[in-house]
C-alpha cells in the first residue's frame, strides 16, 4: 500500500501498540500532525515542547511502555533537549521524533533550523536523521528495539519535511539488523557461581536494589530473594518501589539524605548485591569511603556502569530479572540474626524524622499527611530539590513505577508534566505532583494540559518562598548567604490555578492541611493546586555534605 | 600513556562525531586519527593514538561499544603491531644543497614527489618514529610545510586483544 512517510509512521506507530503522543505542532512537522488527524492515536498538546519529553517519560516510567513525543524542527527539537537528557539519565525509554528542515536546505542555517541529532547526541541512547524515505520504516523499528532493550533510554529521530511528505510502500519490517548491538541477558553461570559462593559465606549481606529492578520488573524476583537469604534491602533513589516499603526487609533509600540506618546498613555490610544500579555520586558520597568492609556483587546490563565508579568484587552483565531468577535458584537459605539485631538498633535510633510545630506548618507533615490519607497508593510525582527529598523520605509507597522523579538530571520542572504523563497513563490511579514554588514554576504553563484533558492531578506546592535546597546549602555552608534563592514576589497560586480552569486553594494553619489534601482528593475533573505556606527555613536531615562518606551524616 | 586504538565501525554519517564526543566531554585530545573504508564497504576502520589514564581508557572503551554504531574495539597498546604513517614534506631546496637531500632521501626509503627552483616534495611512510627522525634530519634545510596522516595499524600474526 502506498502512502506518505507521514501515514506510514503513524501506521506503524499504531502497528507497535502506541496509544497515546505528547507533542507541540510547528512548520516542519506539518505533514506528520495531518496524518496524525485520521488516526486512532490520541494526541496530547502540551504548551512546551520540554514538557511533550517530561510527560512521554512520565508515560514511560509509570507503565513500562514506551513514551512518545513530538516536535517541530529548530527551537521545537532544541526545547526537547532538557527532557531526553532527564530520560537519558534515568535509563527511561522514550521516542522523539523531531521535524527538520526539507533536505535541500539543510545545513544552509535555514528557518527553524538546528542540529538536533548533533545536539542530542550525548544525551541519546540513539539517533537518527532520515534522508531516505525508504529507509524511514526500518529506522523505526530500530529506534523502538533501542529504546526498549538492554539499558532502555531515549532515542531521537529527525525527519526533514519533505521527507514527510515522499511517497512510500508499507510494509512493516519484521527483524532488525544491528550488529553493533548485542545487549547481554543470561549472566555468565560461572560468575553466578562465584557470586553464591559469596552470598552464602556472608555474614552482613545487603541488596542494593535500583532502578534496574524496576525497569526490567523483577520487583518479585528480588523479594524472594532477600527473603530467601535474609538480607536487608536497601535502594537508590531510582530504586524506590522495587521493595513495599512497608515490608520487613525494607531498609531505607541510601545516598545523600537517605536514611541513616539505610546508609549505616550499607556501609557497615561485609556484602553488596548491587543490582541495576550505578552507584551515583549521590549514593555512595565519598568513593573511598564508602563500604569498606564490603565485598560488591555488581549486576548490571550496562557493562559500562561495572567498575565506572566502584570496583566489584563479582562483575555480572545481565538482566536484573534473570540473573535473581538463576541467584533465587542456586543459593542456600540463610538467617542473619546478629546482623539484623544491628539494623534493628539503627532504625529505632535513627528513624527519619523531623521536629513538627503547632504554629507552622512542616513540609514533612505534609508529606506524611498525603501519605496517611492516600493510604500510600497514590503515584507520587516529584520536581527536584528538597520536596522530592522529602516526598522520598516521608511517602512510603507500595509497588514499583510508583515514585516518579528525576534521579540523574535532577531537572526542576520535571513533576508537572510527568504527572500529566503518568496520568494519561493510569486514567484510574491518583496521581500527585509534590512540588516546591521553585519548581511547578518552571512548566506552570502545563495546568493548561492538564485542565485541557481533564486529568485530575493533585499538584502539593510545599511553598517556602524560596529555593529550598540551595538555601539550606548557604546555610550550612555559606554562612546563610542567601545569595539569590529567596523569591520576595510569588504568584498567588489560588488564583494563577483558577485562571487556568483548575482548583486552588492556600493552606497556611497546620489544623487545616488535612481537610485540604481530602478536598483535592475529591476533584476528578480537573487539576488541583493546593499551596501549603510551609516554613522557610526546614531543612532536609539527614544530610551527606557533598564529597562527605555516607556514614559521617548531619542528623539534624 | 599513549594508547592506540582500533575500532571497527559502521561506514555511515556521524559515526565520527559520535566517537570523538565521548573523548572530548572528558577533556581528552585525539593525538592521531585515520578512518578509511574497510574490505567490506558498509564497515570503516577507525585508528586513534589518544594519551589518558589507563582507567579512563577503559571506561571510554566500554562507552564505544554502548554506540550502536561501533562493531569491535581493539586496544593495540602493548599488542605487537605493524605502524605506518605517512608524511608529505615540503624542504627547502636549490642546486647547492639538493644532492645531500637526495641522500637522506634514500636512506630512510623516502620518495621525492615534486621538483621545483625552490623546493621538494617528499613522501615518506613508517612508523612515528621514522617520520619524527627525518623530519629533524630535514629541519635544518628549512621545512615549509609538513602533511601527517593519522597512524594506522595491524596486529602482528592475526593476535588480536579482541576485548
Amino acid at each position: 500500500m502506498e502512502m506518505t512517510v507521514a501515514q506510514a509512521i503513524i501506521k506503524f506507530l499504531q502497528d507497535v501498540g502506541v496509544e497515546v503522543i505528547f507533542g507541540y505542532p510547528g512548520g516542519a512537522v506539518i505533514g506528520f500532525y495531518d496524518a496524525l488527524h485520521d488516526s486512532s492515536i490520541k494526541h496530547i498538546l502540551v504548551r512546551h515542547e520540554q514538557c511533550a519529553a517530561h510527560a512521554a517519560d512520565g508515560y514511560a516510567r509509570s507503565s513500562g511502555k514506551v513514551g512518545v513525543c513530538v516536535a517541530t524542527s529548530g527551537p521545537g527539537a532544541t526545547n526537547l533537549v532538557t527532557g531526553i537528557a532527564t530520560a537519558f539519565m534515568d535509563s527511561s525509554p522514550i521516542i522523539a521524533i523531531t521535524g527538520q528542515v526539507r533536505t535541500s536546505v539543510l545545513g544552509k542555517d535555514s528557518f527553524q533550523e538546528a542540529d538536533i541529532t548533533g545536539i542530542t547526541m550525548p544525551i541519546t541512547k540513539h539517533n537518527y536523521l532520515i534522508k531516505d524515505p525508504e529507509k524511514v520504516l526500518t529506522i523505526f523499528k530500530e529506534a523502538f528495539y533501542i529504546a526498549t532493550t538492554g539499558r532502555k533510554g531515549p532515542v531521537l529521530i529527525d525527519i526533514p519535511a519533505d521527507i514527510f511528505m515522499s511517497k512510500i510502500k508499507y510494509e512493516y519490517p519484521s527483524e532488525v539488523n544491528l550488529p553493533g548491538y548485542k545487549p547481554t541477558y543470561e549472566p555468565h553461570p560461572l560468575q553466578i557461581k562465584k557470586a553464591i559462593n559469596l552470598i552464602n559465606s556472608s555474614e552482613r549481606p545487603v541488596i542494593l536494589a535500583g532502578g534496574g529492578i524496576i525497569s526490567s520488573d523483577a520487583s518479585e524476583e528480588l523479594i524472594k530473594f532477600a527473603e530467601k537469604i535474609d538480607a536487608p534491602v536497601v535502594t537508590t533513589l531510582m530504586g524506590k518501589g522495587s521493595i513495599p516499603e512497608e515490608h520487613m526487609l525494607y531498609c531505607g533509600f541510601i545516598g545523600m539524605h537517605g536514611a541513616a540506618y539505610a546508609n549505616f546498613t550499607i556501609n557497615n555490610s561485609d556484602l553488596i548485591i548491587a543490582i541495576g544500579v550505578r552507584f551515583s555520586d549521590r549514593s555512595t558520597g565519598r568513593v573511598d569511603t564508602f563500604a569498606p568492609n564490603a565485598k560488591i556483587i555488581h549486576i548490571d546490563i550496562d557493562p559500562a556502569e561495572i567498575g565506572k565508579n566502584v570496583e566489584p568484587y563479582i562483575p555480572i552483565v545481565a538482566d536484573a530479572k534473570i540473573a535473581l531468577k538463576r541467584l533465587i535458584n542456586e543459593v542456600e537459605e540463610k538467617k542473619n540474626p546478629i546482623w539484623w539485631e544491628r539494623i534493628k538498633e539503627w532504625k529505632e535510633k535513627y528513624p527519619l524524622k523531623y521536629k513538627n510545630q503547632e504554629d507552622v506548618i512542616k513540609p514533612q507533615y505534609v508529606v506524611e499527611k498525603i501519605y496517611k490519607i492516600t493510604k500510600g497508593s497514590a503515584i507520587v510525582v516529584t520536581e527536584v530539590g528538597q520536596n522530592q527529598m522529602w516526598s522520598a523520605q516521608f511517602y512510603k509507597v507500595k509497588y514499583p513505577r510508583q515514585f516518579i522523579t528525576s534521579g540523574g538530571l535532577g531537572t526542576m520542572g520535571f513533576g508537572l508534566p510527568a504527572a500529566i504523563g503518568a496520568q494519561v497513563a493510569n486514567p484510574d490511579k491518583l496521581v500527585i505532583d509534590i512540588a516546591g514554588d521553585g519548581s511547578i514554576q518552571m512548566n506552570i504553563q502545563e495546568l493548561a494540559t492538564a485542565v485541557t484533558y481533564k486529568l485530575p492531578i493533585k499538584i502539593f506546592i510545599l511553598n517556602n518562598s524560596c529555593l529550598g535546597m540551595v538555601r539550606q546549602w548557604q546555610e550550612l555552608f555559606y554562612k546563610k548567604r542567601y545569595s539569590c534563592t529567596i523569591f520576595d514576589v510569588a504568584p498567588d497560586f489560588v488564583k494563577l490555578a483558577e485562571a487556568y480552569g483548575a482548583y486552588g486553594r492556600k493552606v497556611e494553619k497546620p489544623e487545616d492541611v488535612e481537610d485540604a489534601i481530602n478536598w483535592a482528593l475529591e476533584k476528578k475533573d480537573a487539576p488541583v493546586i493546593v499551596d501549603f505556606r510551609v516554613v522557610r527555613e526546614e531543612n532536609v536531615f539527614p544530610m551527606v555534605p557533598a564529597g562527605g562518606s555516607i556514614d559521617k551524616m548531619m542528623i539534624d | 600513556m599513549k594508547h592506540t586504538l582500533s575500532l571497527l565501525v559502521e561506514n555511515k554519517p556521524g559515526v565520527l562525531a559520535r566517537i570523538a564526543g565521548l573523548f572530548s566531554r572528558r577533556g581528552y585530545n585525539i593525538e592521531s586519527l585515520a578512518v578509511n573504508t574497510t574490505e567490506s564497504p558498509e564497515l570503516s576502520r577507525i585508528t586513534l593514538v589518544v594519551e589518558g589514564d589507563e582507567k579512563v581508557l577503559e571506561q571510554i572503551t566500554k562507552q564505544l561499544y554502548k554506540l550502536i554504531v561501533v562493531l569491535k574495539v581493539n586496544d593495540f597498546t602493548d599488542v605487537p603491531v605493524v605502524e605506518r604513517e605517512l608524511a608529505l614534506i615540503r624542504v627547502n631546496s636549490d642546486s647547492s644543497n639538493r644532492r645531500a637531500i637526495i641522500d637522506l632521501v634514500e636512506i630512510f626509503r623516502a620518495n621525492i614527489v615534486d621538483v621545483s627552483e625552490k623546493d621538494l616534495i617528499i613522501e615518506i611512510t613508517g612508523d612515528s618514529e621514522k617520520i619524527d627522525a627525518f623530519e629533524k634530519n630535514l629541519e635544518p634545510y628549512g621545512i615549509k610545510e609538513m602533511v601527517r596522516t593519522g597512524k594506522i595499524v595491524m596486529a602482528r600474526g592475526m593476535r588480536l586483544n579482541n576485548r
